[in-house]
């Protein structure tokens, strides 16, 4: 590889040609600030508009100062990372964007955790000068289902932009208008609702101001608990476990499982329950429904349709009712763990407990904003009672916690309740890209081949690769399975199953980055890829802890199926577990 | 949970789907696209874009984000005599603002607007090419030379 020498602040540097200034001064251990600019290390994801100029330095013989986050190291160049001049000119920099930004940072949802809010706190900004002259641009704000827009916050770094157009593909947001009204916002800059937009929850987790954020759903949740006449239980999902520590001052990869359930018992929830045993309930209906059609396709009947798609990922189901409606009948009908725990604890635990749906308030702790919109679909409720009331995120538990001054740090652990929070290692890494199948094949497996699986742990389908591919020896079947996060991956897996070419028979799907362990609604990542990779270590940490690691082993999921279900996908699983999907594309319609 | 529905005339449909097809469908034509398609129709209403955007297989969003950032593009349709006032160099140090500001009073509009009754529209232009009869007004397709502020009244009486 040609390498190339430069100085930066006197001091000697060799990198491979390509290297960015900043990336060149990091290895030095000097932290040119930057705020536009945002990457994910081996994650395929950098953002790099060259738009604030807050990362400008001096480069010897060059008239003007350079953005470094979007300039090439060159040989024997000379770089002044904060001379007075830069210095200055950052200082400008900031001001200019602070003159037309709100000042309401006390109040703000992002307070402490802004990108915005450290940078002038770290560039030492006392004063605004200018700010009383000019007018500050203002924008309508935009409440949707799961996100908030409020663009008076927003400096136009296009993280989202990029996020939702690149990685996601989905193309809901875009930079609209110029000069100071200039904003990211979907078409004729109508509501997120009127848009394509998946509730992916991707945008809200690089925005680094307080211009896009969760709906909270806390002040809901709080008031259900001071209600004496509710019964209010509570599911948290796997990816939650391995960041809730984050907020916490923990290092990133803490799994707070024990924590965590003491911490929703201080708060007051009359069950600690867990959405993994919804996620291997999950497995024993979308497993079911794999080999179905597997054996139906293997026995020459040509309605079975393959590859299946895995459909507990909300904010992919919502893309490909936007962009696949031809195809919806091949992603499994299993609704997601979420839904599934919500339909069963409205059903088959408030029988055991005596309790009336109407008195029975279901929330959960997401990863996931996409989850908010879908416990709010017509179809997952009953006259009007929703199985899930609210979901929440992780963030917001976390925020939560504090408002009621409960230190997760210095809890006991404690244990889920019986018998809806009782799971297997196969429910847990559901959290991460790749989890799901690694869970459904462990299951499959067995149920097909009648053998004892030898070896648990799937190393060729985990990884963070955008598209990886693997083919499972099922005791002499190949079974090739397609696993894909981020939904630009997934459209690529989709365009093939379309076309006819794909050979897959089960395809995975998350539509976030790293599945839900990179999710919307986890604490932010502030573009350090090595967080994620830490909460998918943790999640994999968990599952080799469990004494079961394979969903038809759970106990408490025989007994189920014994006491309630019948069998997997029987009538009454159908009717409670499974689901249908709707065409959501645009259509143009000829007017007469 | 509908899905959303555009409506359109089947020959604007037709026209647009020729437009694009013209220039191969090809997404980095947009631009070019969205100028045919304004020559057409006057201007880019919402539903035109969301043609556009079918036809090219580019996000809605985009298109919009580029008929906004653009001032050549607009999605008010034009009055019937559509006003607009030349505001090249040479009009420009004539008066031509001015001459701007007055018919602003007089029509109630800002530039890029289309009184209510659809009547008149106001824009502004890059230089005509007829300098020599700075200050410049064009209403459709009638041209005004050596326009002072006074004249507007004049100009707009002929249209009642
Ligand atoms: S939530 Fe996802 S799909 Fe919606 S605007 Fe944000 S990135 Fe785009
Ligand atoms: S909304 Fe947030 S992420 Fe998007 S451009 Fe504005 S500040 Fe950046
Ligand atoms: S990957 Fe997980 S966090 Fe992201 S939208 Fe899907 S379910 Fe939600
Ligand atoms: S961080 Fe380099 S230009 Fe914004």
């Amino acid at each position: 590889m040609e390498t190339i020498k430069l100085t930066i602040d006197n001091r000697a540097v060799e990198v491979p040609r390509g290297t960015t200034i900043n990336k060149a001064a990091r290895l030095l251990g000097i932290e040119i600030p930057v705020l536009c600019y945002m990457e994910l290390k081996d994650m395929n994801i950098e953002n790099k508009p060259a738009g604030c100029r807050i990362c400008v330095v001096e480069v010897d013989g060059r008239r003007n100062l350079a953005p470094s986050c979007a300039t090439n190291c060159e040989e024997g160049m000379v770089v002044r990372t904060h001379t007075t001049r830069v210095l200055n000119a950052r200082r400008t920099v900031m001001e200019f964007i602070l003159s037309d930004h709100p000042k309401d940072c006390l109040i703000c949802a992002k307070s402490g955790t802004c990108e915005l809010q450290s940078m002038a706190h770290k560039l030492g900004i006392r004063e605004i000068p200018g700010q009383e002259i000019a007018a500050m641009s203002t924008y309508r704000l935009d409440t949707s289902p799961s996100i908030i827009r409020d663009l008076d916050k927003c400096i136009m770094c296009r993280r989202c932009e990029m996020m939702c157009n690149e990685i996601q593909t989905v193309g809901a947001l875009s930079a609209v208008n110029r000069g100071f009204m200039s904003a990211v916002a979907p078409a004729f800059e109508q509501n997120l609702e009127h848009s394509t937009c998946t509730y992916c929850g991707q945008c809200v987790a690089v925005c680094p101001t307080g211009a896009l954020t969760e709906v909270d759903h806390t002040p809901d949740v709080l008031r259900a608990l001071a209600d004496p006449s509710k019964t209010v239980i509570v599911q948290t999902a796997p990816a939650v476990r391995a960041a809730l520590g984050e907020e916490f001052g923990m290092e990133p990869g803490t799994l707070v499982t024990g924590k965590m359930v003491s911490a929703l018992r201080s708060l007051g929830f009359d069950y600690v329950f867990d959405t993994d045993f919804a996620a291997d309930l999950t497995i024993m209906e979308e497993g079911t429904e794999l080999l179905d059609r597997l054996n139906r396709h293997l026995s020459g009947d040509k309605t079975a349709r393959l590859p299946i798609l895995t459909s507990c990922c909300p904010g992919w189901v919502n893309f490909f009712e936007y962009y696949f409606p031809d195809l919806k009948d091949v992603p499994s009908t299993a609704k997601s763990p979420q839904q599934m725990f919500g339909a069963i604890a409205n059903t088959y635990f408030a029988d055991k407990i005596g309790v009336n749906r109407k008195d029975l308030v279901v929330v959960s702790i997401m990863p996931c904003l996409a989850k908010k919109y879908e416990c709010q679909r017509g179809e997952f409720s009953t006259d009007n009672n929703p199985d899930v009331d609210f979901s929440i995120s992780t963030r917001e538990l976390a925020a939560f916690i504090k408002q009621a001054n409960i230190d997760l740090n210095n809890l006991e652990d404690d244990d889920f309740d019986s018998p809806l929070g009782e799971s297997t290692g196969a429910g847990v890494i559901f959290g991460t890209t790749g989890g799901v199948i690694e869970a459904a094949v462990r299951t499959a497996y067995e149920l097909q081949t009648g053998k004892k699986l030898e070896r648990l742990d799937f190393n060729e389908l985990r990884g963070l690769e955008g598209v990886r591919e693997a083919t499972i020896d099922f005791d002499g079947l190949p079974i090739r399975i397609g696993i894909a996060h981020g939904l630009g991956n997934a459209r690529k897996l989709l365009d093939d199953v379309r076309s006819g070419k794909s050979q897959f028979h089960a395809i995975e799907v998350m539509a976030c980055p790293g599945g839900c362990i990179g999710g919307g609604g986890q604490p932010l990542h502030h573009g350090n890829s090595e967080i994620i990779k830490a909460r998918v270590a943790a999640i994999y940490a968990e599952d080799k802890k469990k004494p079961l690691r394979k969903s038809h082993e759970n106990p408490f999921i025989i007994k189920l199926y014994e006491e309630f279900l019948g069998s997997p996908n029987s009538e009454k699983a159908h009717h409670l577990l499974h689901t249908h999907y709707f065409e959501r594309k645009k259509k143009i319609v000829v007017k007469h | 949970m509908s899905s959303i529905k555009i409506e359109l005339r089947q020959e604007d449909i037709e026209k647009i789907r020729e437009i694009c097809g013209s220039f191969g469908k090809d997404p980095q034509e947009l631009i070019n696209v969205l100028h045919k398609c304004q020559e057409h129709f006057g201007y880019l209403p919402a539903e035109v874009q969301e043609v556009v955007s079918n036809e090219l297989d580019v996000p809605v969003a985009k298109i919009y984000g580029v008929v906004t950032f653009y001032s050549f593009f607009t999605m008010t349709p034009k009055g019937r005599h559509p006003i607009s006032i030349c505001m090249g160099t040479a009009c420009y140090v004539r008066g031509a603002e001015k001459v701007l500001d007055e018919f602003k009073k007089e029509l109630g509009l800002q530039v890029g607007q289309t009184s209510k009754d659809g009547k008149f529209s106001l824009s502004s232009l890059r230089c005509v090419g007829a300098c020599g009869l700075a200050p410049v007004v064009l209403v459709g397709d009638k041209t005004y030379g050596r326009v002072a502020p006074d004249d507007v009244r004049n100009i707009l009486k002929e249209y009642e």
